[in-house]
């Protein structure tokens, strides 16, 4: 740890006004990873702004659908009564995440804001990391990288993305609700994350000052057959190996729509859109889940020690769709 | 409380029934204090305390060029850095080896020179008011390194043969087998991991010290600071009476002890240095990485002919650490022609360190994992290729055992568990997508003992306080002896104290190798019996049973205290015979057949363990061997990178043991077993055998699910993926 400011504004406005007084400062939360990042002095904030005054925790459902507050609780978002019917990929999401004391505390935009589980990203001893410092190189590319992406990746890094939770908005079409001094916008999720690319500091198209206010899920017929499964090295407490996000628009036994996210693959929650289109106007049956399963692998660029995951991403996924179309 | 009144003693004897802990409510209370949590800046004498927090090298090998420590002088509250440069130079003690030291090397003593020898070697000590500023001081230390290339690999390192042992002649038996098995296990570096971390509050009082210490042994931790010091053993107080956890990662004297005393020296005050959870997984050693080859041969009766065994492990380029890998292969099964040999791989890392069931548990992994091929092999039950090689005696020692219950076990445990059930092809068992596996695999540990002293101090007040040095590190050795106290005194439990880790009480070794009920329970045996003598001579025997009538008895002869002073041996009953704790254990296993995915559904253990003090302790013991167990066949590694040296599983995210939801349904039985031999309580150790034979009872589970021979630990869903 090390020295730094404390602010807990109870407005609004203040709450801006903080957050762009430094250009290291960072908003908290849940704490849940931005503390560990401050311990092991990967993330430096000069000011850390106290969010939870604002009034951000409702779920509720308005005229778009689905809305969460981004200070809203992970463990009480999963407990709002009719969720797990009317959202079961986001309820299953969530209770697969961390543990329940974590959960506790954890807020649903803090969950969207969490970095990378790169062992070289966290270690404060290891200096290659383009994340941590620009043009570093690389240490988990010819290291260490049974746990890293194959998807989005790039010569600069291949870090995944580690949360649960993005993975199920991604197949719920979810767009964040973003607030600043200068008002309100919104951003699909997708393309609220970003590729790595050449600049693997810039992990979301945020701007200093601006919070995620809310996630927003579209009414649509998607949420209520829907399935997340989450396939990791232990019982609990663990990140996803791999995991899959599926979101079924079931009619008359055929496939009218689907969306399917995968997560513990990507540099970001990495959504399938030609195994959706492989899907669309069939019924799920073998032949049609391996047709389907062909086009889970493009783009995927294994590492050395993670090649094992494009099988298992088959598999397990083949298994969320059965499951998803299964559901009454 | 009100004492018992009659003048027999207890009518029923204390031993073996499964009394709660007696320090159970201090623990869940919070009112048992642990190494870190004494002296507070609130109590007297806490304001002067000042926190220790070290640098660690961030090169594995090469030496500091340059260190600057300029600004960390000028940080908020710092009270001094230490640094090679003007650290105290301590005495040569290389040649006082302690418990777990090495025979061979010197142990690693802080800030003495310039030299990286691993990373997380610490290389610099802030020392500030508080914890925060410490740790922020010691991140201002600037270190420029000469660095090198690091030799980290183990699997192109060089080994270095270190020893042998042989009876009969293994090649030439092998050479001439009708059956033969031929195969290499490796098991990963695994942390000990205990979740109390490693702690050190060091006072001076001229040139007295006093050590609140996270240790298995207060003797052992007075001994080598004392000798580092150059200061005599009783100068140094070391007081440790709850320890959460250790599984021997506080055998030894680490640096950081060392580094506490010298800053508290230095600084001319109390200084405490609390391990952050990331360096310990560099500062207080780690199960040795190991490669095994096991060759096994057989005649066409699947009896063995030939056992040759060989290992090697890491260690680190300044110590020796040699462990006993090899020891039980000579006597578990019968063979007539064994060899082993041991070699080590001396790569630029901290040296290794006995981790629960040391030695034994790695090489019982391979030998019975090879065991299982050998019973595939043969196309016999891997039970019956036990029961068809049941030694009648230790062939390696030529000695017969004091106890052997393997035959029991197998029974007992076959019946418990539905051995019955089990499928003999592999890979034929079913429930939905999951393939299911049953294994087995049998478990030994050395049951020793060792010399203890104790002191039984019976009170006017009508109290009666047991104390001895030794350490409860987890397995309730508070609640173990107030047992053994009173059924040996005749004085109900109600009025017995047991104080324990403290130099100021009388002797006893470190509580290590599963011999601490065996070794401070049979002295506290012997001392309480004489004790009750004592005793009955002054008060009559007629009131021994009833402290509350001591007082007046006690005024009259004018004492306020008896205090009677003794100890044991190791037992004359244990000369002729090899003494050890035996075990069967079974597995099941599901495996996804799809994502190659394993959960351990059930584990039975049966074991025997001579007399049975206190059966829920036991199990108790048992039950955390079984889990860890489960993270050694299944989940835990450190691996370092070999480019930098540095552990890259650092943290509790990332290191991972078993959680509440991998726990399998359990099932662990202890037969009657009544060894005269072993001690004169009868007990065999367990805090190691329980964590013995569970690895390689999985693997073989995982085999018979799949009938894949994944020989290497700990076992990957990507491994078992069709």
């Amino acid at each position: 740890m090390y020295p730094f400011r404390f602010q807990r504004p109870l407005s609004e406005t203040e709450t801006y006004t903080a957050l762009t007084s430094s250009p290291t400062a960072r908003a908290i939360a849940g704490g849940t990873t931005l503390v560990d990042l401050m311990r092991d002095t990967v993330e430096r904030p000069d000011l850390v702004v106290d969010i939870n005054p604002l009034p951000w925790r409702a779920v509720e459902t308005t005229g778009r659908g689905l809305r969460i507050g981004a200070l809203a609780r992970m463990s009480d978002v999963a407990a709002t009564p009719g969720l797990a019917a009317s959202h079961r990929v986001l309820v299953e999401a969530l209770l697969a995440s961390a543990a329940p004391q974590i959960r506790n505390m954890a807020s649903i935009g803090g969950n969207l804001m969490q970095r990378t589980r790169c062992p070289y990203f966290r270690d404060p001893a290891v200096s290659q990391c383009n994340k941590k410092t620009h043009n570093a190189g690389c240490a988990a590319i010819g290291g260490y990288n049974r746990e890293h992406a194959i998807f989005g990746t790039s010569d600069q890094c291949v870090a995944t993305h580690p949360s649960d939770l993005a993975v199920a908005l991604l197949a719920l079409d979810a767009q964040l609700v973003l607030r600043s001094r200068n008002g309100e916008r919104r951003s699909m999720l997708e393309e609220f994350m970003l590729l790595p690319g050449g600049t693997p500091m810039r992990e979301h198209d945020i701007i200093p000052g601006e919070l995620i206010a809310a996630v927003e899920i579209p009414a649509n017929a998607l949420g209520r057959q829907s399935r997340y499964i989450k396939i990791r090295d232990r019982g609990s407490f663990e990140f996803a190996l791999v995991s899959a996000a599926v979101a079924l628009d079931m009619r008359g036994g055929t496939v009218h729509g689907a969306r399917i996210a995968v997560g513990g693959v990507g540099t970001k929650p990495w959504r399938l859109r030609q195994v959706e289109s492989a899907l669309v106007g069939f019924p799920i049956n073998e032949d049609r889940l391996n047709l389907a399963m062909n086009h889970v692998a493009i783009g995927a660029k294994p590492l050395a020690e993670n090649g094992f995951k494009v099988e298992l991403l088959k598999r397990t996924l083949k298994r969320t769709i059965h499951e998803a179309g299964a559901i009454a | 409380m009100s004492g018992p009144t009659t003048q027999s003693p207890p009518e029923k004897p204390m031993i073996g029934i499964g009394l709660l802990r007696v320090d159970g409510r201090r623990k869940v209370t919070g009112a048992a204090r642990y190494a870190a949590e004494f002296l507070v800046p609130n109590q007297p004498n806490g304001q002067n305390l000042a926190y220790a927090v070290f640098l660690g090298a961030d090169i594995a090998r090469g030496s500091i060029a340059t260190i600057d420590i300029t600004k960390a002088e000028q940080a908020d509250g710092v009270v001094g850095i230490l640094t090679f440069k003007n650290a105290p130079r301590l005495h040569d003690a290389a040649s006082v080896k302690g418990v777990a030291d090495p025979k061979s090397g010197s142990r690693l003593v802080p800030l003495q020179d310039e030299h990286v020898r691993f990373f997380g070697q610490p290389v610099a000590l802030a020392v500030a008011r508080t914890l925060e500023q410490a740790q922020h001081a010691a991140s201002l230390i600037e270190v420029q390194y000469k660095a090198e290339a690091p030799s980290i690999d183990f699997d192109t390192a060089t080994p270095r043969h270190v020893g042998n042992t042989s009876h009969g002649d293994a090649e030439a038996a092998f050479a001439q087998a009708a059956a033969k098995i031929e195969a290499t296990y490796d098991i990963a570096r695994e942390n000990h991991q205990p979740m109390e971390l490693h702690a050190t509050l060091a006072e001076w009082q001229g040139e007295k010290l006093t050590l609140h210490e996270k240790t298995q042994g207060v003797v052992n931790t007075a001994e080598i600071v004392a000798a580092q010091f150059g200061l005599k053993p009783e100068d140094v107080t070391v007081i440790s009476p709850f320890v959460g956890g250790a599984f021997g990662s506080a055998l030894r004297v680490w640096p950081h002890t060392i580094m506490a005393a010298m800053a508290a020296r230095q600084f001319k005050c109390p200084v405490k240095l609390i391990l952050s959870r990331r360096q310990m997984v560099t500062s207080v050693g780690y199960r040795p990485r190991s490669r095994q080859k096991v060759r096994l041969g057989a005649d066409a009766n699947a009896k063995l002919t030939a056992i040759i065994h060989e290992a090697t492990g890491e260690t680190s380029s300044f110590e020796t650490y040699v462990e006993n890998v090899l020891t039980s292969t000579g006597f578990l099964h019968n063979c007539t022609n064994v060899a082993t040999r041991y070699s080590t791989v001396a790569l630029d890392t901290g040296t290794p360190t006995p981790m629960r069931g040391p030695g034994v548990s790695t090489g019982l992994y391979a030998l019975e994992s090879a065991m299982d091929e050998l019973a595939y092999a043969a196309g016999i039950d891997p039970i019956e290729l036990r029961l068809r090689n049941e030694p009648d005696k230790d062939l390696a020692k030529n000695l017969p055992f004091s106890s052997r219950a393997t035959k029991e076990c197998y029974r007992i445990g076959a019946q418990r568990f539905g051995w019955s059930k089990r499928a003999a092809q592999p890979g034929t068992m079913r429930d939905g997508h999951w393939r299911l596996g049953y294994g087995m695999a049998t478990a030994t540990y050395p049951s020793n003992q060792d010399k203890a002293d104790v002191r039984v101090i019976f009170d006017i007040g009508g109290t009666v306080r047991v104390e001895t040095a030794a350490s409860d590190i987890g397995p309730g050795t508070y609640t173990s002896l107030t047992q053994i106290a009173s059924d040996n005194l005749g004085i109900g439990i109600e009025h017995i104290t047991v104080d324990l880790g403290d130099t100021r009480f009388p002797k006893a070794p470190s509580e290590g190798g599963s011999k601490t009920l065996a070794t401070a329970g049979s002295a506290t045996l012997a001392v309480c019996r004489d004790a009750r003598q004592q005793l009955a001579a002054l008060v009559g025997e007629e009131n021994v049973a009833d402290p509350p009538k001591w007082r007046a008895i006690f005024r009259r002869q004018g004492k306020r205290q008896l205090v009677v002073t003794g100890g044991s041996a190791t037992a004359d009953s244990r000369e002729g015979f090899s003494c050890n704790a035996f075990g069967a254990i079974f597995a099941e296993v599901a495996v996804d057949a799809d994502t190659g995915q394993i959960k351990v559904r059930r584990l039975t253990g049966v074991y025997g363990l001579g007399r049975i003090v206190n059966p829920r302790l036991t199990r108790s013991q048992v039950l955390g061997g079984m889990m860890q167990g489960i993270g050694m066949a299944l989940l835990e590694r450190t691996r370092l990178d070999p480019r930098f040296g540095n552990p890259t599983d650092g943290n509790l995210a990332d290191y991972l043991i078993p959680v509440c939801k991998d726990a399998p349904l359990v099932d662990i039985v202890f037969v009657n077993e009544d060894d005269p031999h072993v001690n004169p309580l009868g007990v065999k150790g367990v805090g190691e055998i329980a964590l013995c034979g569970i690895a390689p009872a999985i693997a073989n589970a995982v085999y018979h699910a799949t009938g894949k021979r994944v020989r290497a630990l700990p076992i990957l869903p990507e491994n078992l993926m069709a």
